[in-house]
C-alpha cells in the first residue's frame, strides 16, 4: 500500500540530476514507513542518482532533503558494523553494501527486517538477539591454564571464520524458523549457533554448551536450507561449518547407541 | 516546571559509550563490585572500535625479542613530537602487554607465530614488529571480546540506543546525566556516584571522514559544558589515502599497504609528485608528509577530478595485486567499480582520529571535574601531536580499565544526591525546542553540511591564520543559526531531531579545534600551518588547554611537564638506534602475512 508520495519539502532539494556526480533520470524508491499500531506502508521517493551510490546513500538523501524523520539504523557505512540491515527488493542485505547499479532497473523497495518487531520505518527491535547471547556461557579457560596461551594456528583455523561475524542479524532475519514460525523462545538462530560453535571449538575452552544448544537452543529445528549462509555479508559458511558440526556433536552424544550404553554403564555423559 | 516526567535510573558508576574504552571501564567497575550502567547511542558492538584493522601495539617481543616497553615508549613519544603526557605513555607502554594477554584469556583470538604465541606485524614508526592482530579485523575482535565479557560481568547493565545530552551536577561535582531513549523519545535521568566517558572521538564535522555517524564529539562537548578542560584540540589526524569517489565511498580508508606494495601517486599531469616533496622515501614517506603533498598538488590545480590524487599500482601486475591486496581489489570493485589491476584509484586525505580530548590525570583518567573520568579517544594526552598506528586499541584497554577502577574506588561510601530539577528542565526545553511541526526553521542536516564545508576547507589539513579565522566566523554564524533548527515528526526514532543535538555538539568541538589551531603558531605533527611552516621550540614546551571561561571559550598555554631523565634516556637511545638503522625487523624473522586492511581505520 502506498500511503503517500512525498515531494521534496521546503525548497531544499536539489533538482534530480543536478549536482556533481548525478546522472540520468531520478530513481524511484518505495520505502516502508510506519509505526506499530498506526498506518503503515510504502512511500515513494524520487532520488537523484549519483555515480556509485548505495541504498544507504539514497536513504540519507531522503532524510536530508525530504523526510527528516525517516528512521534507519546505521553506523560505519563500510560494511564493518552490521547496523544497516534491511530487505532490499525482498532480499536481506546491508544497505551500505548494496550498489544501486547492481540492482535491476525499476523501482527499488526498501523494507525493515521481517523477523524482528518493528519500531519505526526501517528500524526493528533486535534486543532478543542480545538476550540470547547473554544466555550462552562465555569463554571459560581452565583456572590453571597458564597465560599467555600457547595455541597452534591450525587449531584456530576453524574458528577465525566465525569471529568475522558483524552481528547484522540478516541470518536471523532470513531463517524460516524465526521468520515464518516465530520460534524466538525455542531457537537461538544461526548467528548464535555460530557463536556457540566458536566457543565449542576453541582449544582452551572448558564449558560444555551442547546440551543447552540441543534443548533451549532448538538446534534440531534447523533443517539446513542454507538461507543463512546465502545472505551472510561476511560469507561465513554458517550451515556447513557451524550448524552441521554442532548437529553432529549432538547426534554423537545423544543418538549414538554405543555411547548410550557407555553412559548407562559408566554414568558419564 | 518540568515539561515532561522522566524515568530515573540509579547506579554507582555510569559509563557513557560502549566502545572498547567504555566496555573495559564497565568490566573493571563491575568486577570491583559497583552497580555499573553502560549507556550507548547505538546497539552494543557497533561502536567505532569495529573499524580498527591493523592491530594492538604491545611490546610482547614474540616476533622480535629485542622489543620492550621502553622502545614502545620512545616510539610513541617521538611519534607525538614530545607533546604527549610522558606519564600516560609510560603507563600505556608497560600495561598494554598485560591487556593483550588478558584479552586472549577472555577469548579473543589472534594470529599466531609458528611456535603458537601471539603473532605481531610491522607498522608505521614502530621500531619492531609489534602489532598483535587478527587478520585485518582486530578492532572487531576486541569489541566482541569486551562485549561478551561485559554482558556476562557481574553488576553490569547495558542500555542501548540512549542519547545522553548533559551531565548533571551538584555544585562542582558530576552526579549523573540526562538524555532520552532514541527509540521512543522519552526522557531519562541517570543518577551516579561517578561517571566515566568512553564516548570516542569526532570526525563528522569534516566532509571527508572515515568516522561513523557517532563521531560527533558528544563526550567532549558534555565534559566541556560541565566545566572540564580539553587538551590539544588542534590535533586531528588525516590519513593520506581515503577513497574520494564515488560519493558513497567518500572517506573510506585505502590501506597504506597499497603504497607498501609499490603503489605510486600521480597528479592530473601524470607527474609522480612525491619527487617534489620527499625524493628519498617517495610514497613511503610519513603519513603527514604524504597527506600534505596530495593536498598541495590539488591546491595547485593539479589534482584528480574530485580533488585528490591518483594512486596507481598497476605496474605490479594483476596477479600480484590480487594476491597481496585482495581486500583493496574487492573494496574498489564493490564500491567504485574500479578494477585496481587495470585502473588507478582516486584518493585524498581523510579524517582518521582525534589526538586531543578531555584532559585527564594519567593514573586514573580523572578529569578536572570531580566525579568525571574519561578514557580512550575522548581523552587527550597519550598521543601528543600525532598518533602512531596501532596505539588506539591499546589506549582504550589500558585507560578504560584504569578509569573504571578509579571510578569504582571513588564511589565507596558515597550516596546519590537528589536530581536538580532545574537542570533537567533546562535540558528538556532545549531539546524540545527543535521539534515543531508548524514552525519553519533551519534544517539540521544542511547546517551540518555547512559546518563540514567550513571545517574541511579552512580548518583541515592545511591551516593559516586567515583560513582559521574564516572557519571561526563560519562556526559563529552557524552557532547563531543553530537555535533555530526545527524538524517535524514526533520523538519516536526521529533522526532529524537527533541530528539537531549532534550539530550543537559538533559546533562546540569545532570551535575548540579552530581556536586551539589559531593559538599554535607552528607546524607540528598533524597541525600544519602554512604561515608557520616550522617547529617552534617555544611552542613545543606547551600544550593548549580549552575550557569555558564563563563568557566564552578560553584557550590557555600550559607548560608541558619535563620528561624525567630515566625516560629521556629511552628516547635518546631510540634516536641513536634510528640514526644507524631503518630496518624494523631481523631478516630471518620476516613473516609473510596477508596484505593488511580493507575498509576503515588501520589501528
Amino acid at each position: 500500500m502506498a500511503i503517500a508520495e512525498r515531494p521534496a519539502q521546503r525548497g531544499t532539494a536539489p533538482q534530480p540530476g543536478a549536482g556533481s556526480g548525478s546522472d540520468g533520470a531520478p530513481l524511484e524508491f518505495h520505502v516502508f514507513k510506519g509505526i506499530p499500531g498506526e498506518e503503515q506502508g510504502e512511500v515513494t521517493y524520487r532520488v537523484p542518482p549519483v555515480t556509485g551510490m548505495v541504498v544507504l546513500d539514497a536513504i540519507h538523501w531522503i532524510q536530508k532533503h525530504v523526510d527528516t524523520d525517516l528512521a534507519c539504523r546505521w553506523n560505519c557505512k563500510a560494511a564493518k558494523c552490521g547496523s544497516c540491515s534491511a530487505e532490499i527488493n525482498g532480499m536481506p542485505r546491508l544497505m551500505c553494501k548494496t550498489r544501486i547499479d547492481d540492482l535491476p532497473d525499476g523501482p527499488i523497495t526498501v523494507r525493515p527486517m521481517t523477523a524482528f518487531p518493528l519500531i519505526k520505518d526501517l528500524v526493528t527491535d533486535v534486543s532478543h538477539a542480545y538476550e540470547v547471547n547473554r544466555r550462552i556461557p562465555q569463554f571459560t579457560p581452565a583456572a590453571d591454564e597458564p597465560s599467555p596461551f600457547v595455541i597452534q594456528e591450525m587449531d584456530l583455523e576453524r574458528i577465525y571464520e566465525f569471529r568475522k561475524c558483524i552481528e547484522c542479524f540478516l541470518c536471523q532475519d532470513v531463517c524460516h524458523v524465526l521468520r515464518s514460525h516465530d520460534l524466538q523462545e525455542q531457537f537461538y538462530g544461526p548467528r548464535f549457533f555460530v557463536r556457540v560453535a566458536s566457543l565449542e571449538m576453541h582449544p582452551k575452552d572448558t564449558v560444555d554448551r551442547l546440551e543447552a544448544v540441543r534443548t533451549e537452543g532448538g538446534l534440531g529445528y534447523c533443517n539446513i536450507t542454507k538461507c543463512c549462509t546465502e545472505v551472510c555479508p561476511e560469507h561465513i559458511h554458517i550451515t556447513d561449518n557451524a550448524i552441521i558440526p554442532l548437529k553432529e556433536r549432538v547426534a554423537d552424544r545423544h543418538w549414538d547407541p554405543l555411547r548410550a550404553v557407555s553412559r548407562l554403564l559408566l554414568g558419564k555423559r | 516546571m518540568i515539561p515532561e516526567s522522566y524515568d530515573t535510573i540509579d547506579c554507582d558508576v555510569l559509563v557513557i559509550g560502549a566502545g572498547g574504552a567504555g566496555l573495559r571501564a564497565a568490566v573493571a567497575a563491575g568486577e570491583a563490585g559497583c552497580d555499573t550502567v553502560v549507556v550507548t547511542k547505538s546497539l552494543l558492538g557497533k561502536a567505532h572500535t569495529v573499524m580498527a584493522e591493523g592491530g594492538i601495539g604491545a611490546a610482547l617481543g614474540n616476533v622480535d625479542p629485542r622489543d620492550n616497553w621502553g622502545v614502545h615508549f620512545a616510539d610513541t613519544m617521538l611519534g607525538g613530537q614530545l607533546l604527549n603526557s610522558w606519564r600516560m605513555v609510560e603507563i600505556f607502554a608497560q600495561e598494554v602487554i598485560d591487556r593483550v594477554y588478558e584479552l586472549e584469556r577472555w577469548g579473543g583470538l589472534f594470529d599466531r607465530t609458528p611456535d603458537g604465541r601471539i603473532s605481531q606485524r610491522a607498522f608505521g614508526a614502530h621500531t619492531f614488529w609489534r602489532l598483535a592482530h587478527v587478520g585485518d579485523r582486530t578492532g572487531l575482535e576486541l569489541i566482541r571480546t569486551c562485549q561478551d565479557r561485559a554482558v556476562h560481568a557481574p553488576n553490569v547493565t547495558v542500555h542501548m540506543e540512549y542519547t545522553l545530552t548533559t551531565l548533571l551536577k551538584d555544585g562542582d561535582r558530576v552526579v549523573g546525566a540526562a538524555g532520552y531513549r532514541r527509540n521512543d523519545g522519552t526522557f531519562v535521568v541517570f543518577r551516579a556516584k561517578a561517571v566515566v566517558l568512553g564516548s570516542g572521538g569526532w570526525g563528522r564535522m569534516y566532509k571527508h571522514t572515515s568516522n561513523s555517524w557517532e563521531g560527533t564529539g558528544d563526550g567532549a562537548a558534555l565534559a566541556y559544558r560541565a566545566g572540564a578542560e580539553l587538551l590539544d584540540m588542534e590535533f586531528v589526524q588525516f590519513h593520506p589515502t581515503g577513497m574520494i569517489w564515488p560519493p558513497g565511498a567518500r572517506g573510506i580508508l585505502v590501506t597504506e599497504a597499497v603504497r607498501g606494495e609499490g603503489g605510486r601517486l600521480y597528479n592530473s599531469l601524470g607527474e609522480r609528485f612525491m619527487e617534489r616533496y620527499d625524493p628519498k622515501k617517495m610514497e613511503l614517506s610519513s603519513r603527514d608528509v604524504v597527506a600534505r603533498s596530495i593536498y598541495k598538488e590539488a591546491q595547485a590545480g593539479r589534482g584528480s577530478p574530485h580533488g585528490g590524487a591518483f594512486l596507481d599500482v598497476r605496474h605490479r601486475g594483476a596477479e600480484y595485486i590480487r594476491k597481496r591486496l585482495p581486500s583493496m581489489v574487492e573494496q574498489f570493485h564493490a564500491l567504485a567499480s574500479v578494477d585496481i589491476t587495470t585502473e588507478p584509484m582516486e584518493v585524498g586525505p581523510t579524517i582518521h582520529y582525534t589526538m586531543g580530548g578531555v584532559r585527564v590525570a594519567p593514573e586514573t583518567g580523572a578529569t578536572t571535574v570531580p566525579g568525571l573520568y574519561a578514557a580512550g579517544e575522548v581523552s587527550g594526552g597519550l598521543h601528543g601531536a600525532n598518533r602512531l598506528g596501532g596505539n588506539s586499541l591499546g589506549d582504550i584497554l589500558v585507560f578504560g580499565k584504569r578509569a573504571g577502577e578509579a571510578a569504582a574506588t571513588e564511589v565507596a561510601g558515597r550516596a546519590h544526591v537528589a536530581v536538580d530539577e532545574r537542570q533537567v528542565e533546562a535540558e528538556q526545553r532545549a531539546l524540545l525546542a527543535h521539534l515543531d511541526p508548524h514552525e519553519e526553521g533551519e534544517n539540521p542536516y544542511l547546517l551540518h553540511e555547512a559546518l563540514q564545508e567550513a571545517m574541511q576547507d579552512d580548518a583541515g589539513i592545511a591551516r593559516t591564520e586567515e583560513s582559521l579565522t574564516r572557519s571561526l566566523h563560519a562556526i559563529q554564524e552557524l552557532c547563531e543559526r543553530a537555535p533555530r533548527m526545527r524538524v517535524g515528526g514526533r520523538r519516536i526514532l526521529n533522526p532529524g531531531w537527533h541530528t539537531c543535538r549532534d550539530v550543537v555538539n559538533m559546533l562546540v568541538i569545532s570551535e575548540a579545534i579552530v581556536r586551539s589551531a589559531l593559538e599554535r603558531r607552528e607546524s607540528r605533527g598533524s597541525q600544519w600551518r602554512l604561515d608557520f611552516p616550522d617547529l617552534s621550540e617555544e611552542q613545543g614546551r606547551v600544550n593548549y588547554v580549552t575550557d569555558d571561561g564563563g563568557d566564552g571559550m578560553r584557550i590557555r598555554a600550559v607548560p608541558r611537564e619535563p620528561i624525567p631523565p630515566r625516560l629521556q634516556r629511552l628516547i635518546d637511545e631510540e634516536l641513536a638506534l634510528r640514526a644507524v638503522t631503518t630496518i624494523p625487523v631481523r631478516p630471518d624473522q620476516r613473516i609473510e602475512g596477508p596484505a593488511v586492511a580493507a575498509v576503515g581505520r588501520e589501528a
